[in-house]
């Protein structure tokens, strides 16, 4: 079965390619919007007690609520395609990132801020040089999160006509076309697995040596 | 709404099949997890190994796991509910390890000193202090569940994932937004429940 699926990938080529590039483009495009969103307003709620419980709140029900359900729930909205896609996977992205920069940020110990103060630094001195850079590895784990749900998202993209290689499982688990739904099903799978592998030693790497010490 | 109030019967038969082949799922990850997570408990090397093999379950696509198993299992109840078993391990069997580990020595020592045995240690004392934290796990893997089972009707498996794809191929958004939205009711409801347990085993633990 796996020659058969092999037979045909190499028979179409250009299909494949461009499903696999819609599929990274959505899931990236997503991904950065998300952190564009996600990564600022929990440093602002960071600051914000009221709007940390607001924000923490309605994170922890978006991260409840089924991927596939908010994908549907788009498609009488916004219509088919690419960009409803879009917009209903950056949703789904949001909550980790926010809930895990917000836990990076308060894992700042108070007396680390208290003697950058002392030193002169203004607020957003601490934030950039202080804060930030001791949440980065928080930040990370929330984008890794984010990434592999956004790929596993992006597969069901294809049932509201956001392409993808889910359009290679949907036509195969229809027509029952085992070496089609493979073509789909492998790559993404391993392209999640590469994805959040990448991302693991992203944050390893850019945890600070001194922390890394720690 | 109008299409809610006189197809309701259909919303409710698929709430329940939805209902059912969550809380099938999560007995048998739950039965499975737990000799795993005891066992994940008492040794590095077997928590690091269930917890790298589950890890790597739960990262592949939803969709891409049904699909894989149609090969091997074909379309159907089952099929689903392999694939609802295998993402719900790593967040349960890394909860009752965790769960186990943190209970203090001396309250182990303690237990043993009264002439308690391995088994009764296990059942009487580190079980019951896990608790909060097995309930949290169960709680994540609920949710997960409940994801997992939306998509799964795609594969023949019922549920309220039957009424979006029906609503989707019938370009009916009435339909779909009924699928959609008690889906959502429905996890936001165990999530919130579920809180509530969680919350009120740690309040009676630490008091």
């Amino acid at each position: 079965m796996l020659a058969a699926a092999w037979q045909y990938l190499v028979t179409h080529p250009a299909a494949f390619g461009q499903a696999l590039g819609v599929h990274v483009a959505l899931s990236a495009s997503a991904l950065v919007l998300a952190a564009l969103v996600a990564i600022p307003a929990a440093i602002a709620a960071s600051r914000r007690p009221g709007l940390a419980v607001a924000i923490t709140q309605s994170a922890n029900i978006g991260r409840t609520l089924p991927s596939l359900a908010v994908l549907a729930l788009v498609m009488p909205i916004l219509g088919t395609g690419f960009a409803p896609s879009l917009f209903a996977l950056t949703l789904l992205a949001l909550p980790p990132i926010v809930q895990n920069t917000l836990a990076g940020l308060r894992s700042v110990e108070p007396d680390v801020v208290d003697a950058a103060r002392g030193m002169g630094m203004t607020a957003g001195e601490v934030m950039r040089r202080i804060e930030l850079p001791i949440a980065v590895p928080a930040v990370f784990a929330g984008l890794r999160t984010a990434a592999v749900q956004v790929i596993s998202g992006a597969v069901l993209a294809a049932f509201i006509g956001g392409g993808g290689l889910g359009d290679f499982i949907t036509a195969g688990i229809a027509m029952m076309a085992l070496p089609q739904l493979l073509v789909g099903a492998i790559p993404v799978t391993l392209l999640a697995l590469g994805v959040d592998a990448a991302f693991g030693l992203a944050q390893r790497r850019l945890t600070s040596a001194g922390m890394r010490a720690a | 709404m109008t299409w809610l109030a006189r197809n309701w019967d259909q919303v409710a038969l698929g709430l329940a099949q939805h209902v059912g082949i969550s809380i099938s799922a999560l007995a048998i990850a739950f039965a499975l997890s737990m000799p795993l997570g005891i066992w994940a408990a008492r040794s590095d090397r077997v928590q690091a190994a269930a917890l790298t093999v589950a890890g790597f379950l739960y990262t592949i696509p939803t969709l891409a796991f049904l699909a894989l198993l149609i090969p091997l299992v074909g379309l159907g109840p089952a099929n689903a509910i392999i694939a609802m078993v295998a993402f719900s391990l790593v967040v349960l069997i890394r909860n009752i390890a965790t769960g186990i580990r943190q209970v203090p020595p001396d309250i182990v020592d303690a237990a043993r000193g009264m002439g308690m045995g391995d088994l009764q240690v296990l059942a009487r004392v580190e079980l019951p202090l896990a608790l909060p934290l097995i309930v949290a796990g169960l709680r994540v893997a609920a949710v997960t569940v409940i994801s997992v089972s939306v998509v799964a009707a795609y594969v023949n498996a019922g549920g309220l994932g039957t009424l979006i794809f029906n609503g989707i191929a019938t370009d009916h958004p009435p339909k779909i937004w009924s699928g959609a939205l008690t889906a959502c009711a429905l996890a936001i409801a165990v999530d919130t429940s579920l809180a509530l347990v969680e919350r009120h085993l740690r309040r009676q633990r630490s008091a």
